[in-house]
């Protein structure tokens, strides 16, 4: 037998493999990213990021009904985005099964939110299988097939971060053969109008019940006894937590948790003296124990929702076990930071420069909002920058002229279209400025429908931005090489002061996808006054020691941006190279 | 056997994940069960980066916490510093002395401070500093600095060499094979 030490989500993606599936659809999102990147190296599964996870879903949900075994894959707030196919994908329930993985983010490592997506499995009413390491991350991709075929209904895996990126040992198997369902038209099924949906809700209700059942007897729920004083209801990552601090206690260990199996856990809650929830986030499991009336010793009362647990956390809070004072030594904070010859930095110095109001997106770019670049105003999620700008404008209209929104390649075909669209036709008036770096770089480098290749590495045709900003009705489009500080600049000046809606297409590859061909710089120390004017665009080769700013030979890529706001002729090429 | 506990950490693109690979590799040579946690979507942004790996018989939780590592190896001063307090009460920090001063350093925005060798001297149990870069510099290639500190935690483990040696084969591509193995002796020697 094979043992492969694999992160959550290359088990998840070897899970698909193992368990036919056949569709697999996503759109990048930490810390789901890599379920695709590892699902793509199998030649047997169509693997594609769409433009966003609603339609993500919505092409696994075609697949499903075509009769594929079907996974798609996202991050929590990707469920948002998807959450109209999603909930009523339920009441029509599949042909092929549907996994929906989703991967949220306790404690914020990369996301502007910790959102528990469990609600969403009991909002949804739909299977629920939260893996606690790798090897259950992939089996439970075939429990969700089978429950998802079994039940007519699709299912979410939810992972967290410490399962999606941690490796554990997984034990590789054959692959199952890779079998279509029957495809048979039934539009009383999938044509979700009212009078068929009318019909679906009683046969998704029954079958809930059903569920209900399964949750009860399945083997993904089990006790280990231990010690009956303490006994603790867990599920997720917290499962191993609870393993370390309580090593004694008795557990009922939950990989199905929705519905919950609220009858085994009164049978266990009788055997114990001290009944405990222990799950991260919200109070999801404890809240329906309470409501059936079973006495819950301890839970969130005593158990914070905000972030991700630990051991001596659970330790502390069931056994009032003090842990180690150690404390931090005082040491200054290590930002993520745009990179040397990141593309994004002129355009934020040209607006700083600019004095604008800048409603920002998600993705490297936000990294804007840190200092010295300090130049958005607002990020709220994925495609929000340009309506936000519209809104700006409308509750101040004389401030039009000083507004400008910002938003990558990627996210723009996400979700900024539409934003673009409402701002023509509700007479905006901002510039919108478009950060073309040909790539999705935040998220570790994807390609999308404007990169010209596929997630298989195929060639695909590219979405060319200018013609389709002209097709919504923008006359005024221009594309500027965001390397070059007085065209950025030029370019933000006359946009902004015209009373239309304008975009700027500020277009150049991101500093890591292309290799580095234009000489390093250097600072020629007797030009140099120490004026500092090069600390201001942020770069992290550039240092100031002495009166005098270096640059590191080793992070410069030859950008040349500092040479451009340098006023002294101080920064020049490094010769022999 | 108790499950042994190392933080990897360091500033995105200094290889610590390569490291925590071989790491892992090793372990499972010796047939532990391991797990490995790493915080890695800023990884090529230049921030703080930290991979945690933990093996013995069975490994539950894949933290560690404060006062918890038997090992820390910093690939930069101020991250050793950062992660003092993660140290056990035995624990060993291997540190590079390399500085790379972060974008709050270069703002001016606040100090890299300057005795935080002294300081992690003063507070942990046991120290083994190493110039990784200077060493990785004069093998030719900067960016061995991780193999080099691996050979330095290497000596410090209970774990025979020549598995060391074959997870770096397995790990490394063919042709980095021999400068990874001379970073490696290099950085055990130091
Ligand atoms: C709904 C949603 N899906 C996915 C993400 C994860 N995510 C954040 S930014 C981003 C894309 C960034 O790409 P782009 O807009 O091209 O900017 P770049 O990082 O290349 O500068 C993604 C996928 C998210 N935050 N929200």
């Amino acid at each position: 037998m094979t043992k492969a030490l694999l992160t959550g989500n290359e088990a998840i993606a070897r899970g698909a493999y193992e368990y036919g599936v056949s569709v697999a659809s996503a759109y990048p999102g930490t810390p789901s990213t890599e379920i695709l990147e590892n699902i793509a190296k199998y030649r047997e599964i169509r693997a594609q990021w769409s433009p966003n996870e609603k339609v993500a879903l919505e092409v696994a949900v075609g697949a499903s009904i075509a009769g594929a075994r079907t996974l798609c894959a996202m991050k929590h707030v990707g469920v948002n985005v998807a959450a109209d196919p999603l909930f009523t994908y339920t009441y029509t329930g599949v042909n092929g099964g549907l996994v929906l993985v989703s991967a949220d983010d306790p404690g914020m490592h990369s996301s502007q939110n910790e959102q528990d997506n469990r609600n969403y499995a009991r909002f949804a009413k739909i299977g629920l299988l939260e893996p606690s390491d790798s090897q259950e991350a992939k089996e439970m991709v075939g429990h969700a097939l089978e429950i998802s075929e079994r039940f007519d209904t699709p299912v979410m895996l939810r992972t967290t971060t410490r399962i999606s990126h941690s490796k554990s040992l997984v034990e590789l198997k054959d692959p199952q053969e890779r079998t279509l369902r029957e495809y048979k038209k039934d539009a009383r099924k999938y044509v979700a109008v009212p009078a068929n949906a009318k019909v679906r809700t009683h046969i998704k209700h029954q079958l809930l019940e059903e569920l209900k059942e399964f949750s009860e007897t399945t083997e993904l729920n089990r006790v280990e006894w231990g010690d009956k004083k303490i006994g603790v209801v867990t599920s997720g990552i917290a499962y191993q937590y609870v393993k370390e601090a309580l090593p004694h206690a008795s557990i009922l260990k939950l990989g199905f948790t929705n519905p919950l199996p609220l009858k085994r856990i009164a049978a266990f809650a009788e055997q114990v003296e001290q009944l405990w929830v222990v799950e991260e986030l919200d109070p999801v499991m404890e809240e329906q124990i309470r409501a059936a009336g079973i006495t819950v010793h301890g839970g969130k009362d005593q158990l914070t929702r905000i972030g991700e647990y630990s051991p001596s956390l659970i330790r502390q809070a069931v056994l009032g076990a003090t842990t180690t004072t150690k404390q931090p030594a005082s040491a200054p904070i290590r930002p993520p930071v745009l990179c040397p010859g990141c593309p994004h930095r002129g355009v934020f110095y040209a607006l700083r420069n600019n004095l604008k109001v800048v409603t920002g997106d998600i993705g490297c770019y936000t990294l804007g909002a840190m200092p010295p670049l300090d130049s958005l105003d607002t990020t709220i999620c994925m495609g929000a920058s340009i309506p936000a700008a519209l809104g700006m404008e409308k509750a101040r209209p004389d401030q039009a002229q000083n507004i400008v929104a910002v938003i990558g390649d990627s996210t723009f075909l996400h979700s900024g279209i539409t934003g673009l669209i409402d701002m023509v036709y509700n007479k905006g008036t901002s510039t919108v400025m478009i950060l073309d770096n040909r790539i999705t770089a935040m998220t570790g480098h994807q390609h999308h429908a404007g990169t010209g290749q596929t997630l298989q590495g195929e060639p695909a045709s590219e979405v060319d931005l200018v013609a389709l900003c002209h097709a919504i009705g923008v006359k005024r489009v221009r594309v500027v090489d965001p390397g070059d500080l007085a065209a950025l600049d030029q370019a933000i000046k006359e946009e902004t002061a015209v009373r239309e809606p304008s975009v700027i297409i500020a277009r150049r590859p991101c500093a890591l996808i292309v290799k580095q061909t234009e000489p390093r710089l250097r600072v020629n120390h007797d030009k140099c006054v120490g004026c500092r004017m090069c600390m201001r665009i942020g770069c992290p080769a550039i240092s100031f020691a002495d009166k005098k700013s270096s640059i590191d030979p080793a992070l410069c890529v030859g950008c040349k941006l500092c040479q451009q706001v340098c006023k002294f002729g101080a920064i020049v090429p490094e010769e022999g190279q | 056997m108790k499950t042994v506990s190392i933080l990897l950490v360091g500033v995105g693109g200094q290889g610590t994940i390569l490291a925590s690979k071989i790491l892992s590799d090793v372990a499972l040579r010796q047939g532990y069960d391991v797990k490995m946690t790493e915080i890695h979507g800023m990884a090529q942004r230049g921030g703080s980066v930290v991979t945690q790996v933990r093996m013995g018989e069975k490994v539950h939780s894949p933290l560690i916490e404060p006062g918890q590592a038997d090992y820390i190896v910093a690939f930069e001063q101020l991250e050793a510093l950062r992660w003092l307090h993660f140290l056990s009460d035995e624990g060993t920090m291997i540190v590079n002395t390399q500085r790379i001063n972060p974008m709050t350093v270069i703002t001016g925005a606040a100090e890299y401070p300057a005795d935080a060798l002294e300081q992690i001297k003063a507070n942990a149990p046991r120290v083994v500093e190493l110039n990784a870069l200077e060493i990785a510099k004069q093998l030719g290639n900067m960016r061995v600095v991780n193999v080099v500190l691996l050979g330095a935690m290497a000596k410090q483990m209970d774990i025979p060499k020549e598995d060391w040696l074959a997870s770096l084969e397995a790990t490394v591509p063919p042709r980095f094979l021999e400068l990874n193995r001379q970073a490696f002796q290099a950085g055990y020697e130091a």
